[in-house]
């Protein structure tokens, strides 16, 4: 399986390494909201089909990305970084470096 | 001449004659033979024995899906078993035996088997073996005392216990276009994609690549056919943009159009050439692929289908015109299609006689009539052949009128005499790797085969595959399928001109006679007709409830020839169509891989060492080493006649007593760094580090985001922005791992930067009353003494010429530093130390007495943060700051994790004295012979020269409650027991004046 | 329903036709039940067969989407054994073992369960000693364990490298000797037969489609085969957990479902005895009666349904093979395949009543359930009977997560695939 990484380009699966479900919100640091937390630790979507998941590029850039894949026939339809997902902008610079 | 060896034609060099021993037989053959054909070509008929029954067998087929002739090559003191005796090339020096006969093939003991035929039937396992339900052989006693024999008896080849000295080598590849298969229709693909300017991998199971053609009558371009691919195979070798992989089974389709593949490099030679691999697994990316695999080629399933002499007849006609070897001299032929009387054609072209040409239809093609008419003997079309005759070697065939329509049989069979049977039942595209990457495959009633699926990834097919079997059609869609493999859009090429011979690849509808007598489906496994009824007749209908039952389609050659057959039998008696009994899903490998390839270079070095800058100078000098993780660290450095627990006693003492100096390079270092970097760290860990001054050290504590305690270490502050975060050595990954994840996806506002330096610094910590005299001795640039270097604090300096950063701080309890430089230095600063040290008696010490030093002070390692223990447990509540949140500190009060009864650490004393091992249990109630109860383990333990006794250091429920108590030691596995006190952790200097001093 | 014996063997071998009958009808669905089991795998039907054995209910339907034990349980490695670290899951484990040991004879099938041992192998003194720390756990709780030098195993598997020149020495192993294997098919197809036997309808190519409802209460389902209701429904479907809880709308669970592979080799003669498991990576590996070795490793590591995983790990696995068994290089890769683990958010399984009134779960089984099923199977029965779960399956509940009460034998804490 490839997993294009927007710095480095296709790149095998052995290179990254999983971090599960990418639909989490987690809570405030300071958050003291039991639930909320218990949720984020353990309460997963697991769907079999298009899943949004955060994988990181350990093997190369080390770069955490935003995936959506299709946990039936594992086919990627897109991979941004997990920084830019959230409500945070892409700064300029972040733009890459090598092109696939 | 070899008696069977034709006298003149097929493709082998006959000026070359190989030497080779088959079960201990010494026999003579051609280069280009396989062991198959040789053997052939000496009149050997029987190769092997079946599984079950071991009946006598001989070789069925040509190629990779030979289920019957299965060698073992013994090649110096390593064996490899299992080889198709149609896939090994000969060469001089070649030793082989067959498989699975006692004491010899020609006469097997257990071919008793066949006699317990109707009592081993499908499945007879699981209706017996259950034993008696009382008496000494009761539960698994009877079923284990009869699988012993089972066990012995089962089983084909013998695998070596000698080590491989073969290399296996691991090849990545990429191109724009992978064909797989060589045939007419795959060189025409990598032609039409080379010429594109497409990089291209032409990969074919075979050693000469060409497929058919290769054994094919045709003539294409006016050359014989296997001419025509010769030249083609050269023109492509000669383009840069190609290359030609020969003996390459493409035999995984992963995901991404990544596929896997096996180059049998020098599985044709005694030995590889200098600086061969044995194998090589390539891992190919292609952008597209085509699949130009062929078809294979199915038997008949009739009574007596299993005898010696019995083979498929396209099978026959390779061996006539590529191998130049006569099967037999009386051949008969019984098929349901045209393409058999391919193989009269060559048979007796070869020098053969056809006895009989026996059909199972009624109207056959004028095609096919012609050529029954040129190879003379016997036509009989609405026949079929019932039966077989001649022990181990067939000396016979019986047929009988024959309804294809109904399947009855009618008037008086008549026996024939013959000694060689070719059958054919028609063609199956081999589409294995599209099912690989693809959805169901599509049933063909014209061709009453599989034909490809929809692809899920990006190939496309051609040729046979497709089911296109003539080669006009398949040099065709070759030629188009690599086109549209390279986005070029389709045009009307110019394509080489085949004189086809008209026959029609369409076969009758019938794959089974039924008479009496046993008629095999599956060769190896022994799977017969019967058996697959059987299953119907027990419930076992779905096609994988049909194989995993009757054992169909599992054995070596994955059911190549004995799939459609079993399904038709089953779809027979189930009233359906074959479509609707379904199709078993094709996995990796199409065809068997070596273990050793897909180790390649992780065979014999499966994971990196690691090894500190100090590495060396701990071996010469002494050092025992052992492995902590892909580490290697030293346990002690043991005086000759030193037991291991003498030596760390005396390096201990004099730690205590004098200085000594241990490697710590192993630790996980961590640069954090950034305006935000002290707040990260605030986040991470249970306790302040905003709060730390510059050129000063802070023990931290990280929890997991579920409140368990994660990691220990200590973060140095290295400047305003600037931290040095050590992690223990074991979590150092797990800890980036944590970090990188919140600064890259939870907190991506913060400014921090996180690098892994845990190699780029050596370090070795001194230790010792001593310690700070031996600092003053080596260490330029700074002082050393309590006001420069205070508890905890860092000065930077040189030692004989490299920087060095230190630290004053203290695992063992002692006064003691840390000494970190490039670890290009490390070697050096550390002798060094040791030089300045020696005036004062320093030694090297290891693990073992670190570990002693550390249990002596209660200090924690993994073995009690073993990932279910919590700050609390282990008495670190002291480190969790109420002035701000941090990661866990919400999780760490759950119910779960406050709840009484948990285990929380403690020290433990052995009141005899004796050691109590890492690992031993503790009881509130001794019972050696039915032990219960456990209230905890034993997580680390030592002798204490400081004390003068054993200590551990254990995990116990409600610990902290319990000191003072008594308890016991409770270690069946070692026969360790005895009684216990359950004391402090900290069993010396708790208040810590020595590390101040 | 014919007995199965040597006699009833010999008694049809020589009769013109065999009287065998299917060994499970395939009836159609009956509109309702008094209790529907979703899950044709081994836990599914051995929690039919229990309900009826156990507790007398027998009005069951078992649904399965494709063919009868056409998930995991068809796929797995075949290991049984119950040495586990924490007293929870010995116990459990445990009284799973005691049932294996009279299975066979319970169900009037065999399925070869032969307690030839698994034996767990140690590299450093350090890992000697957390193999002690288990295997006294596992003493004190009531089963078996022993500890064994390099060469008693040397002796036990002749081809193992305990050579000090390999990567990892080995420096003793854990020994389970009442552990060993089972066959995998034979477990689920004398389960099935046997439920079958007393009355329960195994309802094959019948897929969930959703949950019919009354108010909260789950009172059906519907399937490709129609609707069919009952009183229960308990959901034992491993790795589509995930899947069938969103139809009754719980989109969330603390279930990651991964894709483990696992391979087979061609056949041998006898070269491995026992199962034997590599400690400086996940690796186990046997030998089955027919002679092919079955072994694999760890998952892929990303969350699958496909049933099929990558090269990556097809490397590793072998690659430890060979760390272990250096002769085995000339050996062949015959088979590979995958299956779908639900793994859990701390390696242990979920046998509960809920989370929805009227329904049961069962789940959470990693890559540890075929040898949990007599005692899944037993556990989950007396959890629908009665409505509260036995003693052995109190422990492993839907909400300890949220509380903390973690039963973690790997340590990892939350993160699935590492358990």
């Amino acid at each position: 399986m490839l997993i294009t990484c927007p710095y480095c380009g296709p790149r095998d699966v052995s290179e990254y390494t999983y971090q599960g479900d990418g639909n989490r919100t987690r809570p405030d640091p300071a958050s003291t909201d039991q639930e909320a937390w218990n949720a984020y630790i353990y309460d997963r979507l697991n769907p079999r089909g298009e899943h949004h998941e955060i994988w990181q590029h350990s093997g190369g850039c080390r770069a955490h990305l935003k995936v959506t894949r299709n946990t039936l026939t594992h086919a990627i339809s897109s991979v941004g970084f997990a920084r830019d997902a959230g409500h945070r902008k892409s700064d300029g610079h972040r733009k890459t470096g090598a092109q696939a | 001449m070899s008696p069977r060896r034709a006298v003149s034609g097929g493709r082998i060099d006959r000026l070359r004659t190989i030497r080779f021993t088959f079960d201990g037989k010494s026999y003579t053959g051609h280069a280009g033979d396989t062991l198959a054909s040789a053997l052939l070509a000496n009149g050997v008929t029987l190769f092997g024995r079946s599984f079950k029954y071991h009946r006598p067998r001989g070789v069925l087929t040509a190629g990779v899906e030979e289920p019957n002739a299965l060698v073992t090559v013994l090649i110096g003191s390593v064996r490899e078993p299992n080889i198709p005796a149609t896939m090994l090339e000969i060469y001089d020096g070649l030793v082989a035996e067959s498989q699975n006969r006692f004491p010899s093939l020609e006469y097997d003991v257990r071919a008793v088997n066949q006699l317990g035929g109707k009592l081993l039937g499908a499945g007879f396992y699981y209706k017996t073996f259950m034993g008696p339900v009382i008496g000494p052989l009761k539960g698994t006693r009877f079923w284990m005392f009869c699988e012993h024999f089972i066990r012995r008896a089962a089983g084909l080849g013998r695998a070596g216990m000698e080590k491989d000295p073969s290399r296996y080598e691991r090849m990545n590849a990429f191109c724009d276009v992978l064909v797989v298969g060589a045939g007419p229709a795959g060189l025409m693909a990598a032609k039409a994609a080379a010429d594109q300017g497409a990089r291209v991998i032409l990969a074919d199971l075979d050693a000469m690549p060409g497929g058919s053609a290769n054994w094919s009558d045709e003539t294409i371009d006016g050359m014989a056919a296997a001419d025509w691919v010769a030249e083609t195979v050269r023109e492509l070798k000669a383009l840069e943009n190609v290359r030609v992989l020969p003996r390459t089974t493409v035999w995984g389709y992963y995901d991404s159009n990544t596929l896997a593949a096996l180059e049998r490099v020098a599985d044709h030679k005694l030995a590889p050439a200098k600086g061969e691999p044995r194998h090589r697994h390539w891992t190919i990316r292609a952008n597209a692929v085509v699949l130009a695999t062929g078809a294979l080629e199915r038997p008949l399933v009739f009574p007596g289908n299993d005898r010696p002499g019995v083979m498929l007849a396209g099978a026959a006609e390779r061996y006539a015109n590529q191998y130049g070897v006569m099967p037999g001299r009386k051949l008969a032929i019984f098929t349901n299609n045209d393409s058999a009387y391919r193989a009269a054609l060559a048979l007796k072209k070869a020098g053969g006689e056809i006895v009989a040409i026996i059909d199972m239809r009624d109207d056959i093609s004028d095609a096919a009539q012609e050529i029954a008419g040129k190879v003379g003997g016997m036509h009989l079309t609405g026949h079929a052949v019932i039966g077989t005759e001649g022990g181990k070697r067939l000396g016979g065939i019986k047929a009988q009128r024959f309804d294809a329509r109904t399947g009855a049989l009618s008037g008086d069979p008549r026996n024939i005499p013959a000694d060689c049977l070719l059958m054919s039942g028609g063609w199956s595209p081999t589409i294995h790797l599209a099912s690989q990457a693809g959805l169901n495959p599509v049933w063909s009633d014209d061709l009453q085969a599989f034909l490809p699926p929809q692809a899920t990834q990006n190939w496309v097919g051609a040729g046979g595959f497709n089911g296109s079997f003539a080669t006009a059609a398949a040099l065709a869609e070759g030629y188009a399928a690599g086109l549209k493999a390279t986005g070029a859009p389709a045009v009307d090429a110019d394509l080489p001109s085949v004189d086809e011979d008209g026959l029609d690849p369409r076969p009758a509808p019938v794959l089974e006679v039924r008479s009496k007598g046993k008629a095999f489906v599956d060769h190896q496994h022994d799977v017969t007709a019967d058996d697959v009824r059987l299953a119907h007749q027990e419930g076992f209908v779905s096609v994988e409830h049909l194989k995993r039952y009757t054992t169909l389609g599992m054995a070596t050659d994955q059911g190549k020839n004995s799939n459609v057959p079993g399904l038709a039998i089953m779809a027979d008696a189930l009233g359906k169509q074959i479509p609707e009994v379904g199709t078993t899903r094709f996995r990796p490998p199409f065809a068997p891989v070596s273990v050793g390839s897909l180790a390649a270079e992780r065979y014999g070095e499966i994971k990196p060492d690691r090894l500190t800058p100090m590495h060396d100078w701990h071996v010469e000098n002494g050092a025992a080493m052992y492995g902590a993780g892909l580490w290697h660290r030293p346990m002690i450095y043991g005086l000759p006649g030193e037991t291991v627990e003498q030596a760390y006693i005396r390096e201990t003492k004099t730690v205590r007593e004098g200085v000594g100096l241990v490697d710590v390079s192993t630790l996980g270092k961590i640069a954090v760094q950034g305006p935000d970097a002290a707040e990260f760290l605030d986040r991470v860990y249970t306790n302040m580090f905003s709060t730390l001054p510059v050129a000063k050290a802070r023990y931290g504590l990280m929890l997991r985001e579920d409140g368990l305690a994660l990691d220990d270490g200590t973060t140095w502050r290295l400047g305003q922005h600037d931290f040095l975060m050590t992690t223990t050595t074991a979590n150092a990954g797990k800890v980036m791992q944590h970090l990188e994840y919140l600064l890259d996806v939870v907190w991506p506002e913060l400014k921090v930067h996180l690098t892994s330096v845990t190699d780029q610094w050596a370090g070795a910590a001194i230790a010792g009353p001593k310690s700070r005299e031996v600092l003053a001795a080596c260490v330029t640039g700074t002082k050393v003494d309590n006001q420069a270097l205070p508890f905890m604090g860092i000065v930077h300096g040189e030692i004989d010429g490299a920087p060095v950063m230190i630290c004053r701080l203290s695992f063992s309890g002692e006064l003691a530093y840390e000494v970190y430089c490039g670890a290009g230095h490390g070697a050096h600063v550390w002798e060094v130390l040791m030089k300045a040290g020696k005036p004062f008696g320093i030694v090297p010490y290891g693990l073992e007495a670190l570990g002693t030093m550390r249990i002596e002070k209660g200090h924690v390692t993994g073995a009690e943060i073993d990932g279910r223990t919590t700050a609390r447990d282990l008495h670190l509540d002291w480190m969790l700051s109420k002035k701000k949140p941090f990661i866990g500190s919400v999780m760490m009060d759950r119910e779960g994790l406050v709840a009484e009864g948990r285990l929380q650490l403690v020290g433990i004393v052995p009141l005899d004295n004796r050691p109590v091992n890492g690992g031993a249990h503790i009881v509130e109630e001794l019972h050696e012979d039915s032990p219960r109860d456990s209230i905890g383990h034993v997580t680390a333990m030592c002798y204490s020269p400081t004390l003068g006794k054993y200590i551990a250091l254990a995990l116990v429920k409600d610990g902290k409650a319990r000191r003072g108590t008594r308890a016991f030691v409770s270690d069946p596995l070692r026969k360790r027991f005895g009684q216990v006190e359950i004391v402090t952790h900290h069993f010396y200097d708790p208040e810590g004046s020595r590390m101040h001093g | 329903m014919a007995e199965y014996s040597v006699f009833s063997l010999l008694r049809n071998a020589f009769s013109g036709s065999p009287d065998w009958k299917p060994a499970w009808r395939k009836p159609d669905p009956k509109p309702s039940y008094d209790v529907i089991v979703i899950g044709g795998g081994g836990h599914g039907l051995s929690t039919a067969y229990y309900l009826a054995k156990e507790h007398g209910i027998t009005n069951v339907a078992v649904l399965e989407k494709g063919y009868l034990g056409s998930g995991n349980v068809g796929r797995n490695t075949t290991a049984v054994r119950s040495n586990y670290l924490l007293p929870e899951n010995i116990r459990f484990y445990e009284h799973s073992m005691k049932l294996w040991e009279n299975l066979s004879h319970d169900l009037n099938y065999n399925v070869m369960f032969s307690q030839r041992g698994v034996l767990n192998l140690a590299h450093t003194p350090a890992q000697l000693d957390d193999l002690a720390r288990r295997g006294n756990a596992i003493v004190h709780s009531g089963a078996d364990s022993v500890l064994m030098a390099p060469a008693e195993i040397k002796r036990l598997m002749p081809g193992i490298d305990i050579s000090g020149t390999a990567r990892f020495p080995i420096t003793g192993g854990l020994m389970q000797w009442r552990a060993g294997t089972a066959r995998h098919d034979a477990v689920a197809w004398g389960y099935a037969r046997g439920a079958d036997r007393r009355g329960v309808d195994i309802l094959e190519n019948c897929e969930v489609t959703g949950f019919i409802r009354d108010g909260d209460r789950v009172v059906g389902v519907t399937t490709t085969r129609g609707e069919i209701r009952a009183k229960k429904v308990a959901v034992a479907v491993a790795g589509s957990t995930g899947h069938v809880m969103n139809l009754a709308g719980i989109d969330r669970m603390p279930i990651e479902s991964h894709v483990l592979q696992a391979f087979v080799s061609e056949s041998l003669k006898p070269f491995l005895d026992t199962v034997v498991t590599f400690g400086m990576g996940h690796f186990y590996v046997s030998q089955s009666d027919k002679g092919g070795l079955v072994y694999g490793g760890d998952l892929d590591g990303y969350n699958s349904y496909a049933q099929r995983g990558n090269l990556p790990i097809v490397e590793e696995v072998n690659s430890e093979m060979l760390a272990l068994f250096p002769s085995l290089a000339r050996v062949r890769v015959l088979r590979s395949w995958g299956g779908v683990c639900d793994m859990s958010m701390d390696g242990s399984p979920i046998i509960t009543t809920g989370p929805l009134p009227g329904m049961y779960l069962n789940c959470g089984w990693c890559y540890g359930g075929f040898k949990a099923t007599p005692a899944s199977g037993w556990c989950f029965a007396h959890t629908i009977a009665r409505d509260e779960p036995h003693e052995l399956n109190a422990p492993f509940t839907l909400d300890r997560f949220h509380r903390g009460i973690l039963i973690d034998d790997k340590g990892v804490g939350s993160t699935p695939r590492l358990h």
